[in-house]
């Protein structure tokens, strides 16, 4: 019993003596990226961090960032949140407290970006959500930043589209009720539809939970109620499910979503099921110009595939992020100081271009800009549609 | 009442994935006292060995050097995936369960669990967190029978799920290997005195259960085309519960309990708002072991139970 004792302390020892952490103080500035590498949405954290290397390209190949008149390197310190919220909260503390980095870009999904955003909150560190459009990640939290538009302002998005679009009057709901992003937005969807066509108007609000496969019970029931259109505001992996399923019990109405769907991943789980419906997003990839062109064409030829909103939406976070660094004017090496100084740097962004669109800062730290509604087309590209602005 | 139909028609095809994987876990128990854990994540090896089998067949068949219709791709794909995955089983037997046979209980429950952890992310390690979609092995076809729509999947899935548990209660019943295995659920100490091989039977016990469980992954993989690696493990602890509501060791109790899970799943968020589905469904349950603590046709006495 003694003995083993002394083993585990020695490790531990041993284990603080070769970590790094604890004895150089880092010259570089690190940036921390909390994305879901495993778990439910994979390819979002694989288009998160394929963005994130394509920008330390850049900074690598002209010799690191730039700080007033310092020339900094950059590291990129990437941890897995498995697509949990538990976990995107261990690796936001992580990355803060063991790698002392000096902001964060990520979590994405709602539901790691608000546990992960109180976390980067109490410890002062700068946070960037660059897919979060959830009010809750940012609100109260003079911290946290985004890099997307918000819930409250798709929802109305969504209802005004198909209202003018189809004149349909009766609606559906399907959510997962257990994931902060689909509940918020189905709320906001109904609110919106609602107003629009009198209450009630939402003729059936159904929900499942995470990890769900069928859907049987809840759709057969939407059908039951004469909806005219679907709204289901889920990620990749479930709309393949519901809308396979929808049709195979004699759904041959609309189905419409949100920007979770806009993943490269939708098209090849769902298949032909998916041609022809709706959602709304952040960009658009099929038909881009300019800047946003040159990047889709640069991640395409590295990485072999069209890079979708999560892609776009993180070159466009971390260069902001990127912005601020640099309107700091000056890098202490006081992570404490550097840290305050980021975040007031990122506060008073009032302006910035991004690939996604051009954006304006709200007080909050949320950025006002238009979305835009993507049909699947025929081919199973995602093709330009419509713009919608604020 | 179409209404009525349409939700019987998807809790028979729910409840066949719950009746398939709920007799993995019953026969083990029957046999050897101890509930194998893995047997969710067996499930989920089961469907990505039936997707492996079934692109390759398909990738073969498209290349010009088998011309198969893809009913015979089903079929031999259900049929090579059976035989990998009792392999699995026998493995999970071999290395995690038999040289803990005499050790207590609870650390061969442990160990089905770490069996299962291993399963998953050994899964994840091997093909990455990628989602994969199960080719279509069958054209989706559906039926509208006044009002009820009805697909030429479900119905497969319903009547091959019925076939095998009828096939398999025929094997335990006629047979002399499931004599023995009846026998050894019976009395663990006096059968191997009297000559039964029951490491044999464990083995047997083992590759028949991940085989059913196999079917179950493929049909899975048929009706939710969307393979994750941790697919198993809320579908393996809810078949549990329906091992455990048939009474620990029945076949027939089993299948049975699977199916009406699947009925109290769906028939509930029939009635009730969707989001009280599993809460209601888990509470009436909860309710019948209550009144009914052995399950519907388990025996009070756990030296003697039935299989």
């Amino acid at each position: 019993m003694k003995k083993s004792w002394i083993l585990i302390v020695s490790f531990l020892v041993v284990g603080l003596v070769f970590s790094p952490s604890a004895w150089c103080k880092s010259k570089t500035i690190k940036i921390g990226i909390n994305a879901p590498m495993t778990g439910d949405i994979p390819k979002v954290g694989e288009g998160t961090k394929f963005a994130a290397q394509m920008w330390l390209e850049d900074i690598n190949k002209a010799g690191g960032l730039k700080v007033g008149d310092k020339t900094y390197k950059v590291e990129l310190v990437l941890e897995d949140n498995e697509s949990k919220a538990e976990s995107a909260v261990k690796a936001a503390t992580k990355m803060i407290v063991e790698d002392e980095v000096l902001a964060i870009v990520g979590p994405q999904a709602s539901k790691q970006a608000v546990p992960a955003g109180a976390v980067c909150n109490s410890y002062k560190t700068p946070m960037i959500s660059p897919w979060s459009t959830n009010p809750d990640t940012t609100k109260d939290r003079p911290f946290v930043f985004r890099g997307c538009f918000l819930d409250p302002f798709q929802g109305p998005v969504l209802a005004n589209f198909i209202t003018q679009e189809f004149h349909f009057s009766k609606a559906a709901v399907l959510y997962d009720v257990a994931s902060d992003y689909p509940k918020g937005l189905a709320e906001f969807f109904q609110e919106a539809w609602e107003k629009l066509h009198g209450a009630g108007s939402v003729v059936a609000y159904e929900s499942f939970t995470t990890k769900d496969t069928d859907f049987s019970s809840q759709l057969t029931k939407i059908i039951r109620s004469g909806a005219e259109v679907l709204f289901t505001p889920q990620y990749y992996n479930e709309v393949a499910l519901i809308v396979q399923q929808a049709h195979e019990l004699g759904w041959n109405k609309p189905i419409v979503g949100s920007d979770s769907w806009g993943s490269a991943e939708t098209v090849k789980l769902c298949g032909e099921d998916c041609y022809g419906l709706f959602f709304s997003t952040h960009y658009a990839a099929a038909g881009a110009t300019g800047d946003t062109k040159a990047f889709i064409d640069r991640y395409n030829k590295t990485y072999g595939y069209v890079p979708d909103d999560v892609g776009a939406l993180t070159w466009d976070s971390i260069r902001i992020v990127q912005t601020a660094i640099q309107n700091c004017g000056e890098i202490t090496g006081k992570i404490e100081k550097d840290r305050q100084c980021v975040r007031d740097a990122l506060a008073k962004i009032k302006e910035f271009d991004g690939i996604t669109g051009k954006m304006t800062f709200t007080e909050e730290g949320d950025p006002l800009k238009c979305a835009v509604i993507v049909r699947i087309s025929d081919k199973g590209e995602f093709e330009f549609y419509k713009s919608v602005c604020p | 009442m179409t209404f009525f139909f349409q939700n019987l028609i998807n809790a028979l095809q729910w409840g066949s994935f719950y009746a398939l994987i709920a007799l993995g876990y019953s026969m083990v128990y029957g046999v050897l006292m101890l509930f194998n854990f893995a047997h969710g994540d067996i499930f989920m090896v089961g469907a990505y060995i039936g997707f492996g089998v079934a692109t390759g067949l398909v990738a073969l068949s498209s290349m010009g050097a088998l011309a198969l219709p893809h009913w015979l791709i089903l079929v031999l794909t259900i049929l090579i995936s059976m035989f990998l995955t009792s392999f699995v089983g026998m493995i999970v037997e071999r290395v995690g369960y038999r040289p803990l046979r005499d050790a207590p209980r609870a650390s061969a429950a442990i160990t089905g669990l770490m069996i299962g952890i291993i399963l998953e992310t050994g899964n994840l390690a091997l093909l990455g967190a990628q989602r994969i979609s199960f080719p279509a092995l069958v054209q989706s076809t559906t039926y509208n029978l006044g009002g009820v729509f009805v697909t030429n999947k479900k119905i497969m899935i319903v009547l091959v799920s019925i076939a095998l548990m009828y096939a398999l209660h025929l094997f335990v019943r006629k047979t002399r290997w499931g004599m023995a295995m009846r026998a050894m659920a019976f009395d663990y100490v006096v059968v191997p005195l009297l000559g039964v091989p029951i490491n044999n039977i464990a083995r047997m016990t083992f590759a028949i259960g991940s085989a059913l469980a196999a079917v179950a992954g493929i049909f899975f993989g048929v009706a939710y085309p969307v393979l994750d690696p941790y697919m198993g493990i809320i579908f393996g602890w809810k078949a549990f519960v329906a091992a455990i509501l048939g009474g620990r060791g029945s076949i027939l109790g089993a299948c049975l309990a699977g199916f009406l899970l699947g009925f109290i799943e769906i028939f509930v968020a029939m009635i009730f708002p969707s989001t009280l589905r599993d809460f209601i469904a888990y509470s009436i349950i909860l309710l019948i072991l209550t009144f009914r603590p052995h399950g519907f046709f388990g025996e009070p006495y756990s030296a003697r139970l039935r299989l």
